[in-house]
């Protein structure tokens, strides 16, 4: 079995945009954006590499938080971001191309979104 | 001083088999900006993932796309095969091999012909289309499907291939390669197809690298860039050496295609060569817990499944990026600074394949 080797490095939002410059500057290239919602929250990776060994940022964020553009470093991130904010409705800030929701034309908006927390209210009242 | 006028281009046109949108955004004839819209297909097949068992999910997997089902199957197989652990037999990953092979065949053959018949070139549309037919013909006679397989399964194959089968695909391979020869001679040399690409639609080395290209659009451009490299499934036994052209031009990006159809006849010939007996699947036992992400190289470029599981039957998170999502932007740069009648040619030579960008 061949391994692809894959590090996966867990970083705070404020951190984004310095590592993704970082890894723009020593030459690696953005492979992908991707969102994983996970109930109450949403992981987000971000895929670097120079050759095959695969590098990704994960930072995690709950509905409502801003998520900084890395378009401003790597120019083609705009294509996952729009997708993030079309599919997940995450706001991502200062995107270069910023297709305000059009980018992805779903019947549904937003199909991948977390559901939102269901409180079932007896006949009584008392939410249980 | 000119006006700037806005031409929508698809989603329905002439050259596009499936629906992608741009609006061209002109002065005089020349391109200026081309702005994207996709989600016209929009199925939402990642979603089902959370509602399907993981092992069969592998056939939505395939159904991503009509022309590299294959690949995509594998691609999910290898990803949930290496968070439980499962060591695919040999013979099971050079028969994935085999199939992968004659899927790059017949998608590139595929592009090689609307590609002509976008140039108006339509006898070499009719010739290359008559080759892939013989591609899908044993693709057919070894799995039952022409396009959708169904034979790939997580810790293996559905089917073997017989060794007398396979002797026989090779003599069908060496039969038809004079023709592929001839078909690459004509797209290397013939002076329409020169004329009405080179030049056309360039992507330097450090653009495509930058703007995240991958498969024959990267390739196109110079960058050595082929999944098959890391030796994933039979390739790393196979001698595997990836096809680049240096001008980032239209032309180069159908050669790398055209070039690389002759190079899986020559992997599948020497997969079968080295074809090892023994079983086609490990048992699975268990639901898969943990991640992974998946590389391989489809026809279009490289592909990534991200499978993230938590022990139950079904997938937490089935995230798939295929390459014509991350040409999408090396695209709308080839698109800026052309004239408007070239941009049905430079839209089809990253291979826009929608049904995968969307799923």
């Amino acid at each position: 079995m061949n391994e692809q080797k894959h590090t996966v490095i867990e970083i705070a939002v404020t951190d984004l945009l310095k590592k993704a410059e970082e890894y723009h500057t020593k030459g690696h290239r953005l492979v992908q954006i991707g969102c994983t919602p996970l109930g109450d929250r949403y992981e987000i990776n971000y895929t670097f590499t120079t050759a095959w060994d695969f590098e990704s940022l994960r930072i995690t964020v709950h509905d409502g938080d801003e998520i900084p553009s890395i378009s401003g470093t790597y120019w083609g991130a705009f294509i996952y971001e729009n997708e993030i904010h079309d599919l997940f409705g995450l706001s991502v800030t200062d995107m270069n191309i910023d297709f305000q929701g059009h980018l992805i034309e779903t019947r549904v908006p937003t199909p991948f979104k977390n559901p939102p927390k269901v409180t079932i209210v007896s006949k009584g009242g008392d939410a249980q | 001083m000119s006006n700037q006028i806005v031409v929508p281009f698809g989603p329905q046109h002439p050259v596009l088999p499936e629906p992608i949108h741009l609006d061209l955004v002109l002065e005089d004839e020349r391109v200026v900006e081309a702005v994207p819209t996709i989600g016209y297909v929009h199925r939402g097949l990642e979603k089902l993932v959370e509602k399907r068992d993981f092992k069969d999910y592998v056939l939505i997997a395939e159904r991503i796309c009509g022309i590299c089902s294959f690949t995509h199957s594998v691609t999910y197989c290898n990803a949930i095969e290496h968070i439980m652990g499962i060591e695919v037999p040999p013979r099971a990953q050079f028969i994935r091999t085999i199939w992968m092979e004659y899927s790059r065949m017949h998608s590139h053959l595929l592009w090689l012909g609307l590609t002509a018949d976008a140039m108006g070139f339509e006898n070499l549309f009719m010739n290359a289309w008559r080759l892939r037919e013989e591609i899908l013909d044993d693709m057919e006679a070894t799995t039952g499907g022409r396009v959708i397989q169904g034979s790939s399964k997580v810790g293996g194959i559905r089917l073997d291939i017989p060794d007398e089968k396979l002797g026989e695909m090779v003599d069908h391979l060496k039969s038809i390669r004079p023709l592929l020869e001839e078909s690459n001679r004509i797209f290397t040399h013939d002076q329409t197809v020169r004329h009405r690409m080179r030049g056309l639609g360039v992507l330097s080395k450090e653009e495509a690298w930058d703007l995240g290209a991958v498969g024959p659009t990267a390739r196109g451009s110079g960058c050595d860039m082929d999944v098959r490299s890391t030796g994933y499934s039979a390739y790393g036994e196979l001698g595997f050496k990836p096809i680049t052209f240096p001008h980032g031009d239209c032309l180069d990006r159908c050669l790398v295609r055209s070039e690389e159809v002759l190079a899986a006849v020559d992997l599948v010939e020497r997969a079968v060569a080295k074809m090892p007996d023994g079983p086609i699947e490990e048992k699975v036992k268990g639901n898969p817990d943990g991640e992974y992400f998946a590389f391989s190289e489809q026809p279009r470029g490289e592909c990534m499944h991200y499978v993230k599981a938590n022990g139950k039957k079904n997938i937490v998170r089935h995230r798939v990026r295929t390459p014509t999502f991350t040409n999408i932007p090396p695209l709308v740069k080839m698109l800026a600074g052309i004239e408007l009648a070239d941009v049905p040619v430079v839209v089809l030579t990253i291979d826009p394949c929608i049904g995968c960008a969307e799923r």
